[in-house]
């Protein structure tokens, strides 16, 4: 491993977060080195969301520290986030893309209206990332609701990386597609990652994914991570937890603790 | 009890709390760079041209009515001279601002909380944060900026309309003499009539833009969340707006 493969692009140590009773994040600790691709697995309801809206600044987490490039991100001001922003790019689980928008303009959306780009040379861009994500440039007249899911993520990952961002974050990107277009979506990210240098993080439950896109992955359970390692470790991990979820197992420690729960109630 | 009425009491407070903290930020972005015209220009056309119709009609048939209504009862004391001072005085003054900043906020209030709410749930105001641009800058402030400018200006298009709707009925219906009955409307208007309606619009203009809003942006998960949202933005700011045509109305004439 190099010099800049060890120094932590990102990096979460105790964060916290709760909304009234209900405490999601009780202290995640997690890093991701430059250039890597880490995928954080866990059921539904985890926290794998809350986590994710953290280190974009879209929720402000209750104690812990969050930082990039070893500048701690939590507590800054709106024109200091705006310009940490700009080494993000993010692909939404349902797209999110701009429904009034056309195709190219959404790509271009940051480069014209978040960096005051040159309207036309945002164009030329987003057409640019448009073919890259392997879409035909025709498709950069329409609009969001006349384009497939699979071809709505594809959109997304085209405007995620439009800026060429240093930090990528996949929000779910195979859910809701066929397993074709889920691995197409896999491949893409793939060559995104490594084409880009960017350091990525992803969270999903779909572990084909997982185990094509990772170089490291974490398991987050009750708003812990309670296992991290390489991609090649997963299997091998010695975690219960860990064991069940990767297998999709009905018994396990995790349903056995959600029963004990439900009797508690 | 007493826990439930407090704990009442302290939402209240953090809903205003919220409210206020929101209308700050937002009019804020209204006069710090960068600007965006384009969809100023574009709310112009929304909020104002395609609100036109509606309050035309509304200030149309409310002068008619009232020219009808006056009638009838003034002549109870033989004073049916006094009908055009009552329509136009009411229609500048009161029906006006108010009616078009009713059928506004149930026209464009109801559209800005969904159209906003929709974006919040679909996860498109998060998508634009991560752009690096912020959603109260672009979306809010242009909108604020439209309906404050263009309600005045529908609601003195109203102005007129609603006097012609009297005087129609005047004239054809009642058979006043047309230029007796202009005579009267001008004779008895004041520059104040007039301006405290088209202030009382910009009040109304912004309350209808600013609970659209604020209820859209805030809007919880869900087709039924986008629904309360767009209930309680039309609900709210028409209670506001009645509420303000009243402390207006008390600075401007007591």
């Amino acid at each position: 491993m190099t010099a800049a493969q060890q120094t932590a692009k990102l990096k979460l140590s105790g964060v916290k977060k709760s909304f009234g009773n209900n405490h999601v994040l009780q202290g995640i600790d997690l890093e991701i080195p430059q250039g890597k691709s880490l995928v954080v697995i866990g059921g539904s309801g985890t926290g794998k969301s809350v986590m994710l809206k953290c280190v974009l600044g879209l929720i402000a987490p209750d104690s812990g520290s969050i930082t990039v490039d070893g500048q701690e991100t939590t507590g800054l001001d709106a024109h200091a986030r705006d310009k940490m922003m700009a080494k993000f790019g993010m692909l939404f689980q349902g797209g999110a893309l701009f429904d009034s928008l056309s195709i190219w303009e959404n790509i271009a959306f940051g480069l014209i209206q978040g960096r005051g780009m040159d309207r036309r040379q945002a164009r030329d861009i987003a057409y640019e990332k448009i073919v890259a994500v392997g879409l035909r440039a025709e498709v950069g007249t329409l609009f969001p609701a006349e384009l497939s899911g699979g071809m709505q993520k594809r959109v997304s990952l085209a405007r995620a990386i439009a800026a060429n961002p240093e930090i990528i974050f996949f929000d779910e990107p195979t859910t809701g597609l066929d397993p074709i277009m889920a691995d197409v979506i896999n491949e893409l990210i793939i060559k995104t990652v490594r084409d880009l240098g960017v350091t990525a993080l992803s969270i999903t439950h779909d572990m084909a994914s997982a185990r094509k896109i990772a170089d490291h992955v974490a398991m987050i359970y009750q708003g812990r991570i309670v296992w991290h390692g390489t991609v090649d470790a997963l299997d091998k991990s010695g975690n219960d937890y860990v064991d069940q979820f990767i297998h999709g197992r009905a018994e396990g420690p995790i349903t056995d603790e959600l029963k004990t729960a439900h009797k508690a109630v | 009890m007493c826990a439930a009425i407090g704990h009442t009491i302290i939402q209240l407070f953090r809903s205003i709390g919220a409210l206020c903290l929101f209308i700050s930020r937002a009019v804020t972005h209204v006069f710090v760079p960068p600007y965006f015209p384009r969809l100023i220009g574009r709310q112009f056309v929304d909020i104002g041209y395609y609100s036109l119709p509606v309050v035309g009609m509304t200030a149309l048939f409310t002068g008619m009515v009232l020219a009808l209504q006056s009638y009838t009862g003034f002549t109870r004391f033989n004073a049916e001279g006094a009908v055009a001072a009552v329509v136009v005085l009411s229609i500048t003054r009161e029906l006006a601002p108010v009616l078009a900043g009713l059928m506004v906020a149930g026209r464009v209030g109801a559209s800005i909380a969904a159209e906003i709410g929709t974006m919040r749930v679909t996860e498109q105001i998060d998508a634009m944060t991560t752009l690096s641009v912020n959603p109260l800058k672009y979306l809010v402030a242009p909108r604020l900026i439209a309906g404050t400018i263009m309600l005045p200006i529908l609601v003195l298009i109203g102005d007129i309309i609603g006097v012609f709707g009297g005087y129609l009925v005047s004239v054809y219906n009642l058979g006043f003499s047309p230029v007796r009955y202009l005579t009267q409307t001008w004779d008895i208007l004041e520059y104040m009539d007039v301006m405290s309606g088209l202030i009382k619009a910009a009040v109304f203009g912004f309350i209808v833009t600013a609970m659209g809003c604020y209820h859209g942006y805030n809007s919880k998960r869900g087709a039924q969340g986008v629904g309360t949202a767009t209930t309680y933005a039309v609900v709210s700011s028409s209670i506001l707006i009645l509420i303000f045509n009243y402390i207006l109305t008390q600075v401007f004439f007591s």
